[in-house]
C-alpha cells in the first residue's frame, strides 16, 4: 500500500488546498459534480469540504449503482429469489435495498429465499457448478466496470456448457447519464441544477476511456476532470477545475493519467460488446426512462439471461413518495433537504436507496458529516 | 461436565482419534458421551476441579468483587491464520472478564457440535482451548456436550464463561468517560476480522496477516496495578474500534476526538481493506484493548502498555469530549474532519 501514502500525504493535500483558496474566485460559485459514489464517498471519508473554500460547493452525482436501480427491479430480483429451485447470488450491498412495499432480498432470505452473498461474478459460476440441480441467477448490476467480469463469467459459464448458470444484468451507462443529467427539464428549468464542471470517474474512466466525455465538453461546454479515488487526487482534480473554469474553458482532462487513457481499455470493451448489447430503454432511480443507457445480453447468450429464461418482466413501482432520493441522484437536492433523513430513513432502518450503499450520498451524509449539521 | 476421576476404561475400543466422528450417541448422556469427553477434553483441559467430575465446579472465593462474562462463538472458518474457534473461545471471554480490571480465574465450555463431525478436528480444538487457557492462568472447570444432527450446527459452535476477581480499588465501567480523558489503544486495529475474511470461501487472495487473537488478562493486570486511575477498558471485538468507541459514548453520555494518524493499522490490512472496500475501524480485534484514562495518567499507562508484549504498538488516539449528540469525530490524515460511525448492518457474518 505503500504506493497509495503519496496520495493521502497530509503536506500536499495543505499545499494543493491553498492553491485552491488563493485561486477561486470569490466572486463566482463553483458547482462541481463528483458523478461517482466512490467519489461521494471518498470526500466525506476524507473531510475534503473542510479544505475548501465557502464558494466550491459539490454537488453530489447518480453514479451509485446501488442507489440508481429502480425497485421494480429490485422486485424483479426478489421474484427471481422466491423461484423454487433458485440460488440468487448477490453483492452484499443488494441485500438492505428496499423494493416496493417494504420488501428486501434480506428479508425474502429470511423468510426461506436461498439468496447468496458473493464477491465477484465469477463466484457465481463456481455456486452454479457445485450446485448442478439448482438453478444459480447472479444479480449483476453496476457501471462499466463491473460489466466486463461480467461478460467474462458469461463467457466461461458458456465454455463450460454450464446450463444452470444466468445474469439478471442491471448494468448501466456512465455517459448516458451524465447526458441525463444534462438534458434533464429538471436540470435545465424546474430545480435549475447549475452544474459548472464534473469530476469524471475514476475506474469507470479506465474501461471507457476518457475520450466518451469530449461530447460533453463539447456540447454542454462543462469541463470534466477524471480522477483518482485517493483524496490528493480529489484535491488535484478540484484545482483543474477551477482553473478549466476561471480561464473560460471547458476540456476534457485527465488527472488519473496513472490509470486512464483516450481509448481505455479495449480488451474490457470488446469483451462486454462481444456478449451485451444496449437495451432500448431502463429506467434508473432519479434520472427516469432513458433510452440505450444500459445493456442487456445478445440474443446469442439468451439462454444466460435470467429475464428471458424465467419470463421476468419489469414493472415500473413507486418508492416511498416522500424519499428525496430521485432529486438527490439529480443533484438537486442535498440528503439533509429531505424529512426522512435520519429520522424515519437511517443506514438500520432505509427508505430509499441512498441510503445503503456506501457509496450513496444519504449514507455519506449520514455516516461521515452528520456532526457539521448537527453544530448548525 | 460428569467426569469420573478414574481413568475411565468404560468401553471397550479407544475413540477412532485419527479417523473417527462425532455421532449422535456422544451428546446422549450415555457411555459415549463420557468416552468423548474422557478422551478429548478431559486431557486437554486437565485440572483438578475438573477432574472432580462433579456436575458443577465448586471452590472457595476471596472477599471483594467479582466479575463474570460470557461468550458464544460460531466462527467460520474453525481454524485460521493465527488461532481456531478454540482458542479465540478461551481469549474471547477471558477478555470480556479482564475488561472490568479483573484477573480472570476459571471458564465454564459448552460444546455444540454437529453429527459427523472429525474427532481430530475436536481433539485439535479441545488442545488449542487447553493451552490457550494454560498460558492465560486459567482453569476450565466445568463444561457440556450436546450433539445435534447433520445440517443443524456447522461444526462445532462454543459457548464459553468466565469469572475473575476484581482487585480492591479499581472500578472500571464503560459509563466512566470524562470529557478531558485519554483514549489509548494497545496496538493496531482490523488483524482478527481481515485474516477471517482473507480465510473465508470466495475471497482467497494471497495474505500474511495473523489473527491478533490473544488474552489480555496480564496485560490488564499489569495496567490496573500501575494506574489504578484506569475508568474504562474495553476490548474492540464486532464492530470494531468504531463501535467500542459509540458504545462508551453512549454509556458515559460524552463525544470523542480521534486523530487517523495515530491510529496503528498495518499496511497489509489496509490494503486487504481497500481491497474488500471496509473501513479497518469497523473491523473486529480479538487480542486488543480501549482504555480511557484521566490525561494526567496517559503518558504512565502509554508506557505500561508498551512495555508488554501485547501492548508494544500502543498509542495515544485521541481524548473524550463533552458533547451531548455523543458523537465520535476524528481528524482526518489530510486535515478534514468527520465521523467515525457505527458500521450500519452486518460487515460480514459470523467473525467470531
Amino acid at each position: 500500500m505503500k504506493h497509495l501514502d503519496e496520495y493521502r500525504d497530509a503536506e500536499t493535500a495543505r499545499r494543493i488546498a491553498a492553491a485552491i483558496r488563493r485561486e477561486a474566485d470569490i466572486a463566482r460559485g463553483y458547482r462541481l459534480m463528483e458523478f461517482c459514489g466512490g467519489h461521494t464517498h471518498a470526500i466525506f471519508r476524507y473531510g475534503i469540504e473542510d479544505l475548501l473554500p465557502a464558494n466550491i460547493e459539490m454537488v453530489h452525482g447518480p453514479g451509485c449503482p446501488v442507489c440508481v436501480l429502480p425497485t421494480g427491479r429490485l422486485d424483479m430480483a426478489i421474484r427471481l429469489a422466491r423461484r423454487a429451485g433458485v440460488i440468487l447470488a448477490t453483492y452484499g450491498d443488494m441485500l438492505r435495498v428496499p423494493g416496493s412495499s417494504g420488501q428486501s432480498l434480506l428479508k425474502a432470505k429470511a423468510d426461506g429465499a436461498d439468496i447468496r452473498m458473493v464477491y465477484s461474478t465469477l463466484d457465481a459460476v463456481k455456486l452454479a457448478q457445485a450446485n448442478p440441480d439448482r438453478e444459480v441467477i447472479f444479480f449483476a448490476i453496476g457501471f462499466e466496470t463491473t460489466t466486463p467480469p461480467t461478460a467474462l463469467a458469461i463467457e466461461a459459464a458458456a465454455r463450460k456448457a454450464l446450463a444452470n448458470f444466468s445474469v439478471f444484468c442491471n448494468h448501466v451507462l456512465t455517459p448516458s447519464a451524465i447526458a441525463a443529467i444534462l438534458e434533464a427539464p429538471a436540470v435545465r428549468e424546474l430545480d435549475a441544477v447549475e452544474i459548472d464542471g464534473f469530476l469524471g470517474p475514476a475506474y469507470v474512466s479506465v474501461v471507457i476511456g476518457s475520450q466518451p466525455y469530449e461530447f460533453f465538453a463539447d456540447e454542454y461546454r462543462k469541463p470534466v476532470v477524471i480522477s483518482g479515488f485517493e483524496p490528493i487526487d480529489i484535491l488535484q482534480s478540484i484545482l483543474m477545475l477551477v482553473r478549466q473554469l476561471n480561464a473560460g474553458r471547458a476540456e476534457v482532462e485527465n488527472q488519473y493519467i496513472r490509470a486512464v487513457t483516450r481509448d481505455g481499455n479495449m480488451r474490457a470493451k470488446e469483451a462486454v460488446s462481444r456478449i451485451f448489447e444496449l437495451r432500448r430503454d431502463f429506467e434508473w432511480r432519479g434520472l427516469g426512462h432513458i433510452p440505450y443507457s444500459a445493456l442487456r445480453l445478445k440474443d446469442a447468450y439468451a439462454a444466460f439471461d435470467a429475464e428471458r429464461r424465467f419470463n421476468e418482466t419489469y414493472v415500473a413501482t413507486e418508492g416511498n413518495k416522500a424519499c428525496l432520493c430521485p432529486a438527490i441522484l439529480r443533484g438537486a437536492k442535498k440528503p439533509t433537504d429531505c424529512r426522512l433523513f435520519g429520522r424515519a430513513c437511517t443506514p438500520e432502518t432505509p427508505l430509499g436507496s441512498c441510503m445503503v450503499s456506501s457509496e450513496g450520498a444519504c449514507a455519506a451524509y449520514y455516516t461521515y458529516g452528520r456532526m457539521r449539521e448537527a453544530a448548525q | 461436565m460428569n467426569v469420573t476421576s478414574r481413568p475411565a476404561r468404560l468401553a471397550a475400543r479407544r475413540l477412532d482419534l485419527a479417523g473417527g466422528r462425532v455421532d449422535l450417541t456422544h451428546g446422549a448422556g450415555g457411555r459415549a458421551m463420557l468416552q468423548l469427553i474422557e478422551e478429548i477434553f478431559r486431557p486437554a483441559f486437565d485440572n483438578p476441579l475438573l477432574s472432580r467430575g462433579d456436575d458443577q465446579a465448586a471452590f472457595d472465593v476471596a472477599a471483594g468483587r467479582m466479575a463474570m462474562s460470557t461468550d458464544s462463538f460460531v466462527v467460520s472458518p474453525l481454524f485460521f491464520p493465527g488461532g481456531d474457534i478454540g482458542s479465540l473461545a478461551v481469549h474471547g471471554t477471558v477478555n470480556d472478564v479482564a475488561m472490568s480490571g479483573a484477573r480472570p480465574l476459571y471458564l465454564t465450555a459448552g460444546f455444540v457440535i454437529e453429527e459427523g463431525f472429525p474427532f481430530a478436528d475436536l481433539r485439535r480444538i479441545a488442545a488449542s482451548m487447553g493451552e490457550a487457557a494454560r498460558s492465560a492462568g486459567v482453569a476450565i472447570v466445568t463444561g457440556d456436550t450436546k450433539v445435534v444432527e447433520r445440517g443443524k450446527a456447522d461444526g462445532v459452535f462454543i459457548n464459553t464463561a468466565g469469572i475473575g476477581i476484581v482487585p480492591p480499588g479499581i472500578e472500571i465501567s464503560g459509563d466512566r468517560a470524562r470529557p478531558g480523558d485519554a483514549i489509548l489503544i494497545s496496538g493496531s486495529m482490523g488483524d482478527h476480522g481481515v485474516a477471517i475474511m482473507a480465510h473465508r470461501a470466495g475471497l482467497e487472495f494471497e495474505t500474511t496477516i495473523v489473527s491478533d487473537s490473544a488474552a489480555l488478562g496480564g496485560l490488564v493486570a499489569d495496567m490496573v496495578a500501575a494506574v489504578p486511575t484506569i475508568r474504562v477498558l474495553r476490548d474492540p471485538t464486532r464492530g470494531g474500534l468504531a463501535a467500542t468507541l459509540n458504545e462508551i459514548c453512549h454509556q458515559s453520555n460524552v463525544g470523542m476526538r480521534l486523530d487517523e494518524a495515530a491510529i496503528p493499522i498495518r499496511p497489509e490490512v489496509l490494503g486487504a481493506c481497500e481491497l474488500l472496500g471496509l473501513d479497518a475501524l469497523n473491523v473486529a480485534n480479538e487480542g486488543k484493548l480501549v482504555a480511557i484514562v484521566p490525561a494526567a495518567d496517559a503518558g504512565r499507562l502509554c508506557g505500561v502498555l508498551r512495555a508488554h508484549p501485547l501492548g508494544r504498538d500502543a498509542a495515544l488516539i485521541g481524548e473524550v469530549t463533552a458533547d451531548p449528540a455523543r458523537f465520535v469525530r476524528m481528524a482526518t490524515r489530510i486535515g478534514g474532519e468527520r465521523m467515525v460511525d457505527w458500521l450500519a448492518g452486518e460487515q460480514l457474518p459470523r467473525i467470531c
